[in-house]
């Protein structure tokens, strides 16, 4: 099932213009995503995880915009399409679904509808098909009652309840990847891991690659086979998640591992403190020169402040961006 | 829920006003154009001639229902044509923005800047007089309180959530303005849209009273008080019952559009659910 590119993004350059010049939000952004793969996007908030995503399916909108790079969805470039070309692949072959299920879904329209939509968008279904199709699909989000649900307003339903709802709809045209940008960020903690359970068991069944977006390193690595960490813009490290978890080389992933509870250490215990990454992600205009976690890293030595390192391929496979990494 | 007074008395006024245009030929006692009879002029108001008879012997309430089927055309047509244009050029406005924004600005502003009956004269004026040059008149002059609010609504509802929403799952822009934007603006656009008809009626009053609206002899409320003109004092039941035709269909319309934003009022909304 893996192996063919899906996604492929190199040299991504994501540019904010503040009125009177153009700074780099993001920058030398490359990944690749294969068919059916799970791939997770893990950094601290505004590092710039959201507007990529954004970019990979034409939404950026000024001040933000792409401002070099390539994106190849099977093989065609894409970063250039045509209006009408963006809303073929979107929601049809690229889905996404977002933090907030409260505001995701119109208040003024059953459900049902919503979903049903879909189908008469993308697939040219009548009315009559589309609603049947949207009862399975509710069906298939585990929602119970479907014939019955598909008739309620989103107020009508909770937290958990939506965001299966927004799962169905992301899912109604059987996509190629589907985008989750912090998808149970807004869920409580219980219902998190069900939503979770659900979306990679729908996708693993249907061969839909995941690009999962959270801060949460133990979230994302659970879900995914390999993770890129993001850190002001840049890709840091990626690497297959079990190894990022056992060794990881970036100093900055380092310190996210270790600020993260694990079940059975003295930490979950609470007999020592976590430990965060002292210092805060600097803003786009004030990134610094050089390696951009600098300020914050214990490693740093004089040439980490004036020139950027490069990407280290490492033997175990992936890749590091640090002069003295692990 | 809890029925309100204004929706209540606005709603029945507007609804007789309805059928009573409607069944106008069943309702009225004579023809209202035809049955006239110097032998019964200026009679008053008796059980005879409910609302008495006018200078040609025509009777007064025939004349007043048949008069309905004018005003309700004017004032539900022309309104619905603002309407249309109003939110087509504001929601459109508000959700492109841009240059397209600018021009429907500027645009409203100039409707605005100019008192709408003195804009809808200068159209009748051009097209004289007739129904179909009132309905032309009065739908083309009175959309720049529909647009304001159909471009603010689309405005503040571009950025909510669905509607980003519904750009990421591939809706086209047409898609979205009808689906996303529309539904949840109609409320308030659909009280305006209420208020605005008390108004068209109004205007119909005045533009046949001023002679260019629907042409004598078929009643309308407001060419019937044009001709009752000369003798309010001598037979004032011919100016009163008109008149308080559109009082009260007037009266009931804004009630009604009250009534409508109370209900539909987010708040209120809110409290209900
Ligand atoms: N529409 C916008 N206008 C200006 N700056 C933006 C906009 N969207 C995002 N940014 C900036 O881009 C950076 C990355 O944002 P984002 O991708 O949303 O971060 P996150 O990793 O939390 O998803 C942030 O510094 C944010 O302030
Ligand atoms: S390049 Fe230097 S500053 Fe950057 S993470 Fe590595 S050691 Fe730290
Ligand atoms: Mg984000």
């Amino acid at each position: 099932m893996t192996g063919s590119p899906l996604i492929e993004v190199e040299d991504l350059r994501i540019d904010l213009d503040d009125g009177s010049r153009r700074v780099a939000a993001a920058e030398g952004v490359s990944f690749r995503i294969d068919r059916g793969e799970t791939f997770g996007l893990v950094g601290e908030s505004g590092c710039g995880k959201s507007i990529t995503a954004l970019a990979l399916i034409g939404l950026l909108r000024p001040p933000l915009s792409i401002g070099g790079g390539v994106i190849r969805f099977e093989g065609k470039e894409i970063q250039h399409l045509s209006a009408a070309g963006q809303r073929e692949l979107r929601g049809n072959r690229i889905a996404m679904i977002f933090q907030e299920p409260m505001t995701a879904l119109n208040p003024v329209s059953p459900v049902g509808r919503q979903i049903a939509e879909m189908f008469v968008l993308h697939k040219g279904k009548s009315w009559r098909e589309a609603n049947q199709l949207a009862i399975e699909a509710l069906a298939s989000v585990r929602v119970p009652a479907p014939e019955r649900r598909v008739n309620d307003y989103p107020h009508q339903l909770s937290g958990g309840m939506r965001q299966r709802v927004m799962i169905a709809i992301a899912l109604a045209c059987g996509p190629d990847l589907l985008i989750a940008d912090e998808p149970t960020t807004a869920l409580d903690v219980t219902v998190q891991a069900e939503i979770i359970e659900l979306m990679r068991n729908l996708c693993a069944e249907r061969g839909t690659a995941i690009l999962m977006i959270s801060h949460d390193l133990g979230l994302v690595a659970n879900v995914c086979r390999r993770v890129a960490v993001m850190y002001a813009g840049r890709i840091v490290e990626e690497r297959g998640s079990a190894d990022i978890f056992r060794a990881p080389s970036h100093p900055y992933t380092q310190g996210l591992v270790a600020s993260l509870p694990r079940l059975g250490s003295r930490a979950a215990l609470g007999r020592t403190r976590l430990k965060e990454i002292a210092g805060v992600v600097p803003a786009i205009t004030g990134f610094p020169n050089g390696c951009r976690f600098n300020p914050r890293c214990a490693q740093a030595t004089d040439i980490c402040r004036t020139v950027a390192p490069q990407t280290d391929v490492l033997e175990a496979g992936g890749f590091v961006r640090c002069y003295h990494h692990a | 829920m809890k029925l309100r007074a204004n929706l209540v008395i606005g709603g029945s006024l507007f609804a007789l006003a309805i059928i009573v245009g409607l069944l106008a030929p069943w309702l009225a006692h004579t023809d209202p154009v035809m049955d006239a009879n110097l032998m019964n002029a200026e009679e008053p108001p008796s059980w005879t001639w409910w609302f008495g008879t006018d200078g040609q012997g025509r009777d007064i309430y025939s004349r007043v229902l048949y008069g309905a089927r004018v005003s309700l055309t004017v004032g539900i047509v022309s309104q619905l044509i603002n309407s249309v244009i109003g939110v087509a050029l504001g929601l459109s406005a508000g959700y492109f923005g841009g240059w397209w924004d600018d021009v429907v600005n500027a645009l409203t502003n100039l409707m605005l800047a100019i008192p709408s009956l003195i804009f809808a004269l200068a159209i009748m004026a051009v097209l004289g007089p007739g129904l179909t040059s009132l309905l032309i008149a009065l739908g083309l002059t009175n959309w720049s309180f529909t647009c304001r609010l159909a471009r603010a609504s689309a405005l503040s509802l571009r950025n909510q959530g669905y509607v980003q929403a519904a750009t990421v799952l591939g809706y086209g822009d047409l898609r979205i303005m009808i689906t996303q934007l529309l539904p949840n603006m109609l409320g308030p656009i659909v009280v305006i849209g209420t208020l605005g008809m008390g108004s068209a009626v109004l205007s119909e009053a005045a533009l046949s009273f001023l002679g260019l609206g629907v042409r004598p002899p078929f009643p309308s409320w407001g060419s019937m008080l044009s001709e009752a003109r000369d003798q309010i004092t001598t037979a004032p039941w011919l100016s009163l019952f008109p008149g308080l035709a559109i009082f009260l269909t007037v009266l009931g319309l804004n009630l009604l559009g009250d009534g409508l934003r109370d209900i539909l009022d987010p708040h209120s909304r809110s409290r209900r659910t």
